[in-house]
């Protein structure tokens, strides 16, 4: 019996180290567009194979269960894995929120199993594990339902929030400090959880769309730490090295995030942006702007030899990226040499621009970073923006008094003729005013991106003949 | 503390630095597939939590492990498959293949 225990618990460990290594080869192959879907695989390989080694474990009495969970998991998982891409924010901020519930209710599942007898050290992990989870948890739910627009997107601020935010925080590391000097002191163990489920939701609530690229990163990150919490209180390597993979990942990505707002952390999460500025935006006197018709932008287009396409999360709302499919052909085919420049930040998550892009059949290595094509705007005839507005202010160059003064933006007012399409003259989510739009060679062609584009395809295929 | 939590910190410490490694060379291009893969991955914790309803120590370790493993399954099936979509949809305008 031991030995045969013994046995099983080796093939165990021999095949969640092979599940590591795929996982770590799944992240190595993801970094290039031509291996990224061998990553995939590798991934899922790894995953079947640690489920596989899993269920050799000594103790599983009960199989229904497990199977009838993980049909109903699976039940769930695949309407979530189908979802339109202008959806995908949304869907990664729940499977945070789905992963993070995941671990609050194993870590508590652990915790009464154990209780009284817990190590300090390991009750501290377990501590650690069971805030980050159920703070990521409500912090995703509210994440998504601002997203997707069931919340409002507009930061909600009030006086002293910080304040009661940090309290609440505290609350939770003090109930925490005290469970590890009693592990015992199980009537405890809820409020270490309703507490952080209060901080999660308190967290977003000052958080308005334009910061969410970097607080989804964070709850990424935040997700993976407590998921390698919960590989220390399991004794699981294999868990400690993927939450160690999936929190460096979402930290690397808040970083990024973080620079290209030219923002800190604390700012990102204590800051509450929209509030300053919408104060800042009001008393501008009017100034004039030059617009043009469909058929106006069709022509300079036309005659265009580089063009640049700016786009924003404004083409995300308005569904134009097949639209802008078309014009991206039309031009191409008459010998027009067209560009993406992709602001890190532009849209709702982390890469959220090249999916929607790449989703409308436009090719990759069309689709240009920031840092590599801002040399180029000089030698650009035309930049069209698409549903951006503070990625191209040049405001954050210029102006020291602007809140937005030294992020890294795209440099389209560089370009020699600039075209925004614009619903109206209303500033941006920031409520920041952009000079970009005053300038002698910018021209804005009002109205909804989708229909404005689809116009100037319409133009751009009467020309033809 | 025992010897097992020291190599787990070891553990940890090693798979940070290959993640940091590994990630930083991600193209930004692919920052959203690798959100949604290392969700995926992170779903890893299922196993603890299969290992819960399994062993069916008490009531309340099974009742919470069942809503774990369906929460965490749905990650992973949800992960891989639109993570799989996405990167279908990247191509290139120079073919590699004829």
């Amino acid at each position: 019996m031991t030995t045969e225990f013994a046995g099983n618990q080796t093939v165990i460990e021999i095949v969640y180290l092979i599940a590591s290594i795929l996982f770590i080869l799944s992240l190595k192959w993801l970094s290039a567009p031509k291996t990224a879907r061998h990553g995939v695989l590798a991934g899922e390989i790894g995953m079947v194979l640690a489920i596989g080694g899993t269920l050799l474990h000594h103790g599983i009495v009960d199989y229904k269960w497990i199977a009838i969970a993980l049909v109903i998991g699976s039940g769930i998982g695949v309407p979530l894995g189908l979802v339109q891409m202008t959806a995908v924010p949304q869907r990664t901020a729940l499977s945070h929120a789905f992963g993070a519930f995941c671990v609050t209710l194993v870590g508590t599942a652990e915790y009464y199993l154990r209780t009284p007898d817990v190590p300090r050290f390991m009750m501290a992990v377990l501590c650690m594990e069971v805030i980050l989870a159920s703070l990521t948890f409500t912090g995703s739910l509210m994440a998504a339902g601002k997203l997707q627009e069931v919340l409002p997107q507009r930061p909600i601020t009030y006086k002293g929030q910080n304040f009661v935010n940090l309290s609440v925080l505290a609350i939770a590391v003090a109930v925490a400090v005290y469970l590890v000097l009693n592990p015992g002191a199980k009537q405890l163990f809820p409020v270490m959880i309703v507490v952080p489920l209060i901080f999660g939701v308190l967290m977003i609530v000052p958080i308005g769309g334009a910061d969410m690229p970097t607080v989804i990163s964070l709850l990424n990150s935040y997700a993976g730490l407590s998921a390698a919490a919960m590989g220390f209180v399991l004794n699981s390597k294999l868990l400690i090295i993927a939450g160690a993979l999936d929190g460096s990942s979402g930290f690397i990505l808040s970083v990024i995030m973080s620079k290209a707002m030219n923002r800190s952390f604390t700012n990102v999460l204590f800051g509450a942006f929209g509030q300053v500025q919408a104060a800042a935006a009001a008393g501008k006197e009017e100034r004039t702007v030059r617009s043009a018709t469909a058929e106006e932008a069709a022509g300079i287009l036309a005659a265009a030899n580089k063009v640049v396409i700016v786009p924003g999360y404004g083409m995300a709302v308005a569904q134009a990226q097949h639209k802008v499919r078309e014009l991206y052909d039309a031009l191409t085919k008459r010998g027009v040499d067209v560009r993406f420049a992709i602001h890190p930040v532009a849209g709702r998550m982390p890469g959220h621009m090249n999916v929607l892009l790449a989703e409308a059949d436009i090719p990759y290595d069309r689709l240009i970073e920031m840092d590599e094509i801002n040399g180029d705007f000089p030698q650009t005839d035309v930049a069209l923006v698409i549903g951006a507005n503070d990625v191209t202010n040049p405001a954050a160059r210029t102006d020291q008094s602007s809140p937005i003064y030294g992020m890294p933006i795209l440099d389209v007012d560089k370009a020699r003729t600039v075209m925004v399409i614009k619903r109206s003259m209303s500033p941006g989510f920031a409520g920041i005013d952009n000079p970009l739009y005053y300038m002698d060679k910018t021209l804005m062609l009002f109205g909804d991106a989708k229909s404005f584009v689809s116009k100037i395809v319409h133009e751009l295929s009467g020309n033809t003949h | 503390m025992n010897s097992g939590l020291i190599d787990g910190l070891f553990v940890f410490m090693l798979a940070g630095f290959i993640g940091f490694e590994v990630i930083k060379r991600v193209s930004p291009l692919l920052h959203t597939p690798l959100m949604s893969l290392t969700n995926a991955l992170d779903a890893i914790a299922v196993v603890g939590a299969i290992v819960l309803v399994g062993e069916h120590k008490s009531q309340l370790s099974f009742i919470l492990g069942v809503l774990a493993v369906i929460a965490a399954t749905s990650n992973v099936v949800g992960g891989f498959l639109i993570t799989d979509r996405m990167l279908k949809m990247f191509k290139s305008s120079r073919p590699t293949k004829p």
